[in-house]
């Protein structure tokens, strides 16, 4: 995933001299996950930039160059490290657009590496994902996959409107065979896709949490469920039509996400669920979601994040009597 | 007891700390003046250019004019919030006078009258204040940022601007507003720090008018003046009398020159006053008391330079009439637009948040746009 990251940028780059890639230690050092590596090199360092170390001038800088008409794309290193750029993020290129009556869109692309399960530290797998999820006037998206990776990210760059790209940084060493010049089913920002087709329950996830739910969804089979598994790829906006299709198929849902379930995504998307398909429901709508704490220290974080057990135990309560 | 008296610390012991230890030798220079640069009543006032203090003064006259009319538009409820800049309209008309019409403004939440200085029409400059539209201009069309009501987030804007002009060759400065509570912030310090890390061709005004609404400069840094500050991120800083226009010209473009010739940024700190309060929601007599506004009111940028240039020939009692008319005539036009209710579409709320509209934002377009009709058959 990590090379299909950068392939992405490479490939933006050189098909719009408008885009620049910028943020701490993305030029020289390729970036600490190595996903803006030979950019530099390629283009020069006008293009790829090493900045001071301050996420509010990262982002307040890309603010001003997109307003003279470039597409910046931004690194924001880890997850936490993001914060100091909120004020920037939620007062500035959120509503650019919308404060000068759409005179002032802003083409920011924000990556956020994000999401635990690789052993960092504190403050360096927080799944912050909810917080922009709240904020008008963002996109926010996520690959789980390697091809997705790529046409997710070009889509970005080209959009008009800033998105903010949530890379699941224990994905970015998951491996597949990929054609960057046709990324299959990547018809732009907005369009969730059924990842495996069933008829039990509907797994309704993204992110990291696609390659354990696909595996519960195996793990299922024996305990006699058909689970299907649906990959949002992008929570803003909210691909309703493929959840509410899926839901009335199946008649049941199980949302699943590393994200803290109170205000989660998952949240939003049982409410809109219960809405739209109250009658098709067979029993509530169910999540398995980290839990309401901070991110627990890496030694612990296995006991916090949903894992394959957590989620066929789930399942098993979808089996609803009154 | 010294370090060098200490047992042990003879000159054998001492190890030469590598070259990157060594402070750069050049810092001086970026240091302001200890007392700020005035022009106004001293020699320097010799070489005054006539039609540009005379442009200063009808621009003067016409500012002072402008914040009295947007202060009654408050009392009269035409605007929600008015912050007046009476007393510091020297910094205002001078920071648009001094840009090129390919450069850019970025004003903070008090500078509107710099926008209209700049020729942004007042009642589009006032929209934010009226609270019909956020921002009621195309900032690309007159090359002014939206006003900035977050604290000094406007600079990082201007700094990637300048930054991204330049990247593309073009000959263009920006220039940035920020008051002297603002400076307290991080987005001040960012963004000085990646102006003069990529030598950006930027212009920092910190217009120290005194006050964050009511906290005292003592209370907002321990630095010996704003301008100081220049020098910890590798620029000069300059200290000038914001009342003074014709100083706060020359200093401002100075500073643009330099940015204009690849010299990088500049910090200026203008020392002005606010002679009114904060906005007209606040009670400035609870901070400061009328002894010290009265010898500001004295030291006013409208009779500083009405006084010079009358005893130098340059303004007559005609000239000065004449800028009183103009500015009249101005208040009286805005008056009369600001007057008219705005005719607003309620559906625009939704029309703005993405290129696209998302199918959750159709459906609430829906849902309001039913209500309203609803309230129309009723």
């Amino acid at each position: 995933m990590a090379q299909a990251l950068n392939r992405a940028m490479r490939d933006a780059m050189a098909a719009d001299p408008a885009v620049h890639v910028m943020g701490e230690d993305v030029g020289t050092l390729g970036g600490v996950f190595r996903i803006t590596d030979g950019l530099a090199k390629e283009f020069g360092e006008d293009r790829c930039t090493d900045t001071p170390l301050a996420e509010a001038g990262i982002l307040g800088t890309a603010v001003g160059m997109a307003m003279y008409g470039l597409r910046p794309v931004v690194e924001m290193q880890f997850d936490a490290f993001a914060y100091p750029a909120f004020e920037q993020l939620v007062s500035h290129v959120a509503r650019m657009r919308n404060r000068t009556r759409g005179a002032m869109p802003l083409p920011i692309t924000i990556r956020v590496p994000y999401g635990g399960g690789i052993g960092g530290v504190e403050h360096h797998s927080d799944s912050s994902e909810a917080y922009y999820t709240a904020t008008p006037g963002l996109h926010v998206v996520t690959p789980a996959t390697v091809e997705d990776a790529y046409g997710l990210l070009r889509a970005a760059i080209a959009s008009d409107d800033p998105v903010v790209f949530m890379e699941p940084k224990r994905l970015y060493w998951s491996k597949a065979d990929w054609n960057p010049e046709a990324p299959a089913g990547v018809p732009g920002i907005g369009k969730a896709l059924v990842r495996r087709a069933g008829t039990g329950a509907t797994l309704i996830t993204y992110g990291p949490s696609l390659p354990v739910c696909l595996e519960a969804a195996e793990a299922a089979r024996e305990e006699g469920w058909d689970l299907e598994v649906l990959d949002l790829r992008s929570l803003v906006p909210l691909d309703e039509e493929a959840v509410v299709a899926s839901v009335r198929r199946t008649g049941r849902a199980v949302v699943v996400h590393e994200a803290n379930g109170f205000g989660g995504p998952g949240a939003e998307i049982a409410a809109r669920i219960q809405e739209k398909c109250f009658h098709h429901l067979e029993a509530p709508v169910l999540r398995v979601t980290g839990f309401d704490i901070p991110y627990p220290p890496p030694m612990l974080e296995k006991h916090h994040l949903p894992g394959v057990d957590r989620i066929l135990d789930t399942v098993a309560r979808l089996q609803w009597e009154d | 007891m010294t370090v060098q008296e200490l047992p042990g610390a003879g000159a054998s012991h001492r190890s030469t700390p590598p070259p990157a230890w060594r402070p750069r030798t050049d810092a001086a220079p970026l240091l302001p003046d200890p007392e700020p640069y005035r022009v106004l009543g001293t020699p320097a006032a010799e070489k005054l250019d006539a039609d540009l203090m005379r442009r200063c003064h009808a621009e003067l006259v016409r500012g002072r004019r402008y914040n009295a009319q947007a202060t009654a538009l408050t009392r009269q409820g035409r605007l929600a919030v008015y912050p007046s800049t009476v007393g510091q309209e020297a910094c205002e008309i001078a920071a648009a006078l001094v840009l090129q019409e390919q450069d850019w403004l970025f004003p903070s939440y008090r500078d509107t009258l710099a926008a209209v200085a700049r020729g942004l029409d007042p009642v589009q400059a006032l929209t934010l204040l009226r609270g019909d539209w956020h921002t009621g201009y195309d900032p690309r069309e007159h090359r002014i940022a939206p006003l900035s009501t977050p604290l000094a987030t406007q600079l990082p804007h201007a700094v990637g601007l300048a930054h991204a002009a330049r990247l593309r060759g073009d000959d263009v400065v920006a220039l940035a507003m920020v008051g002297d509570g603002g400076t307290s912030e991080g987005d001040f310090h960012e963004a000085l720090n990646f102006a003069a890390v990529w030598k950006a061709p930027v212009v920092f005004l910190v217009q120290n008018n005194g006050f964050a609404i009511s906290v005292p400069l003592s209370k907002q840094t321990a630095a010996p003046t704003l301008a100081h500050k220049a020098v910890g991120y590798g620029m000069p800083g300059r200290l000038v009398d914001g009342n003074d226009i014709a100083a706060v010209h020359e200093v401002l473009s100075e500073a643009v020159r330099r940015a204009r010739s690849g010299g990088g940024p500049t910090l200026v700190e203008a020392v002005t006053y606010r002679i009114e309060a904060h906005t007209n929601a606040d009670d400035a007599t609870r901070y400061r008391g009328d002894a010290e506004v009265e010898a500001w009111k004295a030291h006013d940028p409208v009779a500083l330079l009405e006084r010079e240039l009358t005893a130098r020939g340059i303004l007559d009692e005609q000239a000065v009439q004449a800028a009183r008319d103009a500015a009249e005539e101005m208040a009286a036009d805005l008056r009369e637009r600001m007057n008219a209710d705005p005719v607003l579409n309620p559906m625009d709320i939704f029309a703005h948040v993405y290129a696209e509209q998302t199918g959750r934002l159709r459906e609430q377009a829906d849902m309001l746009r039913a209500e309203l009709d609803a309230e129309e058959q009723s």
